[in-house]
C-alpha cells in the first residue's frame, strides 16, 4: 500500500476523495436538512447531458457537467419556488431526458466509445490536477459561503416562511443551496459515479444526522465520516483491485448499518 | 388610537373571495382573538397583515404605515411548530433566527443578540433549555420557544396562529398565562379554537367567515355572564349568546 502513494495518480485520488468528502458533507447535510435528496437526484442525472456535450463538442468534462447541472438547479429552483406541487412530475422529466440527451450525444460522438461507465461509477483514479483545482476552488467557494451567510442559511432551511419575514432573501438562498448542490453533485461524480453520488450525499451525513445537534455540527461530522469512508473504500479498491467509487459506498454503508443495529441495541440497554 | 388599521379590507384567491370588506381597529394594549371556521379567512387576515400576501382591495395600516415597512414591530408564532422536528438546531439558534438584519456581525452571532435571544427563553420560562435539540421537547416547551423567537425583535404586537392546537390541556393554560403576562406590555392578536380559553383571556372577540360578523366582546361582559365558574362546554355555548348579544354594538 505504502509505494501506491508515490504513484501520482494515487496522491490525486486521495487528495479529490478529501476534497469531495469535505464538500459533500457540507452540502449533503443541507441537502438532507431541506428534503431536497430527490433535487439532487435530478440534477445529478440532468448532470449527464451535460457530459454528452462536453464530449460532443471536446470540451473539458467538468465544464459541459457543471453548465447542465447549474441550469437544472435553477429550472428545478424556479419550479419549487412557484409551483411546489408538480415538482416530483418535473424533476423526473428532467432526469431522464438530461440521462437521454446525454446517452445521444456520446454515441453520436464519432470515434468516442466507452467510459460510459465511468461517468457512471466513478473514476477517482483518472482524476487530473486541473481536476484537483477545480474541486479545491468550489470547496473554497462553499466553506466562505458557509462562514459569512451561515446563519440565513440555517434560517431558510430550517422555517423558510418565517425567514422571509424576518427579511432574509429565501428563493435567493434556496437557489443558492441548489447552485452548490448541483456543483458537488458534479464533482462527486468523478468520485463515485452519478448512480452513487446519492448514496455519498446522504450516508454519512444520516449517521452525522443522529450525533448532531446544531446544523455545522452535522456538517463536520458528515464531512468527517464522508473523508473516512472515502479512504477505506479507495483502500479496498486499490487492494481487491474492484471499482472505486462502488467500493466507497458499500463501506458508507455497512457501517451505516453497524451504526443502526449498534444504536439499536444500546437503546435497548437503556 | 389604532395601531392596526384595517379599513374595507378584502381578498380573494384567484376567484374565490375569502375575505369581504373587512373593517378593524387594534389599539394598543388589547389582547385580541380571531375566531371562526376553517377556511374561514383567518389566517389569510394574519398573512395580509404580516405583508406576506400583498393587499389589493382596502388597506391596513401597522402604526399608520404599509404592513411591510412596520414588520420589525410585530412578532408572529406561526401555526405549525411541529413541523420539522427532526432538523438538527439547538433551542438557543432558534430563538436567535427572531433577530432581524440591524447590527449584525461579519459572521455568527453577536454577543449582544445572543444575552438577548437568551433573556427572550427566560421571559417565557424556557432558559434551562437553551442548548438542548428543538426535537426533543415537548409541544408545549416548543410553543414557548417560538413565542421567545417572537419576542426577540421586541415587538410591539404579537400576533399568534393558533398556538395551542396539538398541545395537552395544560400545556394551553400555561400558554395563555404567559401571554396575559406579556399582554400587560405587548399588544397580542391570536387566532384560536379554544373558546373556553379566549373567554378567559381576551379582551375583544372577532369572528371571522369572509366578514368580520362581530366584534365588541368586552371583559366586563365575560364577567357579566359569570363565565369563569362555568364548565368548558357550557362556556362555549355562553360565549356564543354572549357574541350573538353584542353584535348590534359592532360598528360602534
Amino acid at each position: 500500500m505504502l509505494e501506491a502513494l508515490s504513484y501520482d495518480f494515487v496522491q490525486n485520488a486521495l487528495m479529490a476523495g478529501l476534497l469531495v468528502s469535505i464538500a459533500s458533507g457540507i452540502i449533503g447535510s443541507l441537502i438532507v436538512v431541506n428534503r431536497m435528496v430527490f433535487l439532487a437526484g435530478g440534477i445529478a442525472h440532468t448532470a449527464y447531458g451535460g457530459i454528452g456535450v462536453a464530449v460532443f463538442f471536446g470540451l473539458p468534462m467538468f465544464l459541459g457537467a457543471s453548465l447542465f447541472a447549474v441550469l437544472s438547479a435553477l429550472i428545478i429552483a424556479s419550479i419549487t419556488l412557484k409551483e411546489r406541487e408538480r415538482m416530483d412530475t418535473f424533476i423526473g422529466l428532467m432526469w431522464a431526458v438530461g440521462m437521454a440527451l446525454g446517452v445521444v450525444l456520446i454515441d453520436l460522438t464519432p470515434g468516442y466509445q466507452a467510459d460510459f461507465m465511468s461517468y457512471l461509477f466513478g473514476s477517482i483514479l483518472a482524476v487530473s490536477s486541473s481536476d484537483l483545482w477545480f474541486m479545491g476552488g468550489l470547496l473554497v467557494v462553499i466553506l466562505f459561503i458557509m462562514t459569512f451567510w451561515y446563519r440565513d442559511i440555517l434560517a431558510v432551511s430550517y422555517d423558510s416562511e418565517y425567514a422571509n419575514l424576518r427579511g432574509i432573501n429565501v428563493p435567493f438562498f434556496y437557489t443558492l443551496i441548489l447552485v452548490l448542490s448541483a456543483l458537488t453533485v458534479v464533482v462527486a461524480i468523478k468520485v463515485v459515479g452519478l448512480i452513487l453520488v446519492i448514496a455519498l450525499l446522504t450516508i454519512p451525513v444520516y449517521i452525522a444526522e443522529k450525533l448532531s445537534n446544531t446544523l455545522y455540527v452535522m456538517m463536520i461530522l458528515s464531512g468527517i465520516f464522508s473523508s473516512i469512508f472515502t479512504l477505506i473504500g479507495l483502500w479496498f479498491s486499490y487492494e481487491y483491485e474492484i471499482a472505486s467509487g462502488a467500493s466507497i459506498i458499500l463501506v458508507s454503508a455497512i457501517t451505516l448499518f453497524l451504526f443502526l443495529g449498534l444504536s439499536r441495541i444500546l437503546g435497548r440497554i437503556n | 388610537m389604532c395601531i392596526i388599521e384595517i379599513k374595507n379590507l378584502s381578498f380573494s384567491y384567484q376567484k374565490q373571495k375569502v375575505l369581504e370588506k373587512i373593517n378593524l381597529c387594534v389599539e394598543e394594549g388589547d389582547f385580541l382573538a380571531i375566531i371562526g371556521p376553517n377556511g374561514g379567512g383567518k389566517s389569510t387576515l394574519l398573512k395580509l397583515i404580516l405583508g406576506i400576501n400583498p393587499v389589493k382591495e382596502g388597506s391596513i395600516k401597522i402604526f399608520g404605515e404599509k404592513p411591510h415597512k412596520n414588520l420589525q414591530k410585530i412578532g408572529y408564532v406561526p401555526q405549525n411548530t411541529n413541523v420539522n422536528t427532526d432538523f438538527p438546531i439547538k433551542v438557543i439558534e432558534v430563538v436567535l433566527m427572531g433577530h432581524i438584519g440591524t447590527k449584525r456581525p461579519l459572521f455568527g452571532y453577536a454577543e449582544e443578540e445572543k444575552r438577548c435571544a437568551l433573556g427572550a427563553l427566560a421571559q417565557v420560562g424556557m432558559e434551562k433549555f437553551a442548548n438542548e435539540k428543538i426535537g426533543s421537547l415537548s409541544g408545549g416547551q416548543r410553543q414557548r420557544v417560538m413565542i421567545a423567537r417572537a419576542l426577540c425583535a421586541h415587538p410591539k404586537v404579537l400576533i399568534l396562529d393558533e398556538p395551542t392546537a396539538s398541545i395537552d390541556v395544560d400545556g394551553q393554560k400555561q400558554i395563555y398565562e404567559l401571554l396575559k403576562e406579556l399582554n400587560s406590555y405587548i399588544t397580542i392578536i391570536v387566532v384560536s379554537h379554544d373558546l373556553s380559553f379566549i373567554m378567559q383571556y381576551a379582551s375583544t372577540v372577532v369572528h371571522i367567515n369572509k366578514t368580520l360578523s362581530f366584534h365588541g366582546l368586552t371583559q366586563e361582559s365575560f364577567a357579566k355572564n359569570s363565565i369563569n365558574q362555568c364548565t368548558n362546554k357550557f362556556c362555549e355555548v355562553n360565549l356564543f349568546q354572549n357574541l350573538k348579544t353584542t353584535q348590534g354594538d359592532s360598528d360602534a
